[in-house]
């Protein structure tokens, strides 16, 4: 069993976090303090003017908001862990923005919606079941350390997703569309694990 | 359903230090898959007690090299993974890995019809240098450029391979940017990547921007500021592939 294999010579320097830290940090990850960017391609640009984000698919009517609209909805801080797949978690990272159970709130779903697929400004898309972005679990950020979220981080908006790897928290977001059926987003199609749960390191697709 | 990748046991079969921080780590696989240039490996080390410790680290080598896998892997000072590395791993040591991983910051022979502009800083010319090696043994003569942004001349990774790639037929234009401090005579790029250095570069390899791939690792300053220019030069975004190698400890 690979498990049973030993790293001849290596001890580790105990970076590992201790107590607290420890407990909230995901197998295979390591803490880290700043802020690494990841993305597959140049960051776009998104004039505010014409921003909106869009429910849409499975809903009686689809709705969009503009900038000043969402803006305008109940909004929250957030103080979440969040884990990325490349083997960095961030602890308390502080967010503003709307819970997507309040975006929800003002379409009708069809019974039949499952999943959503987020996508994004540049053409993104990360797929995930309803059942883990209602309850609490999700929403959608314009604000992080009390700052209004940099382009590079997702800026203007991103979904935030803080239970699941973080290429599910779709950066420069655009919209959710209601599905019957799952449909893999970018990742999701290039080998990455279709839930990516950090806790049960489903990093990539058969873990 | 897709077949898991499981870690497995390689072997090292050779260190070759590059710089004065980065070396080749060869390793011999047993259970062995051709990658894609631009794929990375991960790497788990356990100590007698279990304690474990992952990265991951880009594939140098081309797939034509079979059963055997070469990273290209910086020293992180106060890291925990890539000491090990540098420090304790011999020839004839066991590593535990898996992979190859990743699936859009990739290049195979035959990909996008254009140009391939390749822009690398620091050790993130790692995986391009696969995507050149991988080129060469294809025996792939598209126009391809690497511009290259190190510090200093010392820091350059696979200089003389460069250099040998750069007078074969079919060569890619190699052009390099040293940053920080140059040697007596240098007559290149003295200054972090910019607009005007990426516009001559494209314009050596011909062809149209709009037509053009690229490919873009390094730090996350160096890859956003050339992912912007290169879609202000006309790229068309989808083909402006990036990936951040930042310092992986």
């Amino acid at each position: 069993m690979a498990d049973q294999f030993v790293s001849r010579g290596f001890v580790g320097r105990r970076q590992a976090p201790q107590g607290d830290e420890a407990s909230r940090t995901p197998p295979g990850q390591y803490l880290t303090r700043d802020f690494p960017v990841l993305s597959a391609g140049p960051t776009p640009r998104v004039d505010l003017s014409m921003f909106s984000f869009t429910i849409d698919g499975l809903v009686r009517q689809p709705m969009s908001w503009s900038w000043d609209e969402l803006q305008a909805l109940p909004s929250r801080e957030w103080t979440v862990d969040i884990s990325c797949v490349t083997k960095w978690t961030k602890l308390d990272t502080r967010w503003t923005g709307v819970s997507v159970d309040t975006l929800l709130e003002q379409v009708e779903l069809d019974p039949a919606a499952r999943f959503v697929v987020a996508h994004s400004y540049g053409g993104y898309t990360t797929n995930l079941p309803l059942a883990d972005v209602v309850n609490g679990q999700a929403f959608v950020a314009w604000g992080y350390d009390g700052q209004p979220l940099e382009p590079v981080h997702g800026g203007p908006a991103r979904l935030v997703v803080p239970h699941l790897y973080f290429w599910k928290s779709a950066k420069w977001v655009r919209g959710l569309r209601l599905l019957a059926d799952d449909e893999p987003g970018f990742w999701e199609s290039l080998g990455y694990h279709n839930r990516g749960d950090p806790w049960r390191e489903e990093r990539y697709s058969g873990d | 359903m897709v077949e898991p990748l499981r870690w497995q046991i390689g072997t090292v079969t050779a260190i070759r230090p590059q710089t004065d921080r980065v070396a080749s780590f060869t390793l011999s696989l047993p259970d062995w898959r051709p990658h894609r240039a631009g794929q990375h490996y991960d790497v788990r080390l356990t100590a007698p007690d279990g304690y474990q410790v992952q990265r991951s680290y880009s594939i140098a080598s081309e797939p034509d090299r079979t059963g055997e896998v070469e990273l290209g892997i910086e020293r992180i000072a106060d890291g925990e993974v890539s000491p090990y590395f540098h420090d304790v791993l011999v020839e004839g040591d066991r590593v535990e890995l898996r992979g190859p991983i990743g699936g859009y910051f990739v290049w195979e022979p035959g990909m996008g019809g254009g140009p391939l502009l390749l822009v690398g800083g620091g050790s993130g010319v790692v995986p391009l240098m696969a995507m050149l090696r991988t080129r060469r043994a294809a025996a792939d003569h598209k126009p391809a450029a690497l511009l290259y942004s190190s510090r200093q001349i010392e820091d350059v990774i696979y200089r003389e391979e460069l250099e040998e790639l750069a007078s074969q037929p079919g060569a890619p234009t190699i052009v390099h940017t040293l940053t920080r401090q140059q040697p007596a005579g240098w007559s290149g790029f003295a200054r972090r990547i910019d607009e005007p250095m990426l516009a001559s570069v494209l314009g050596h390899l011909g062809g149209t921007a709009a037509g053009s791939s690229a490919y873009v690792c390094g730090p996350t300053l160096l890859v956003e500021n050339a992912a912007a220019v290169l879609t202000n030069l006309g790229l068309p975004p989808a083909q402006v592939r990036t990936e951040r190698f930042g310092p992986t400890t």
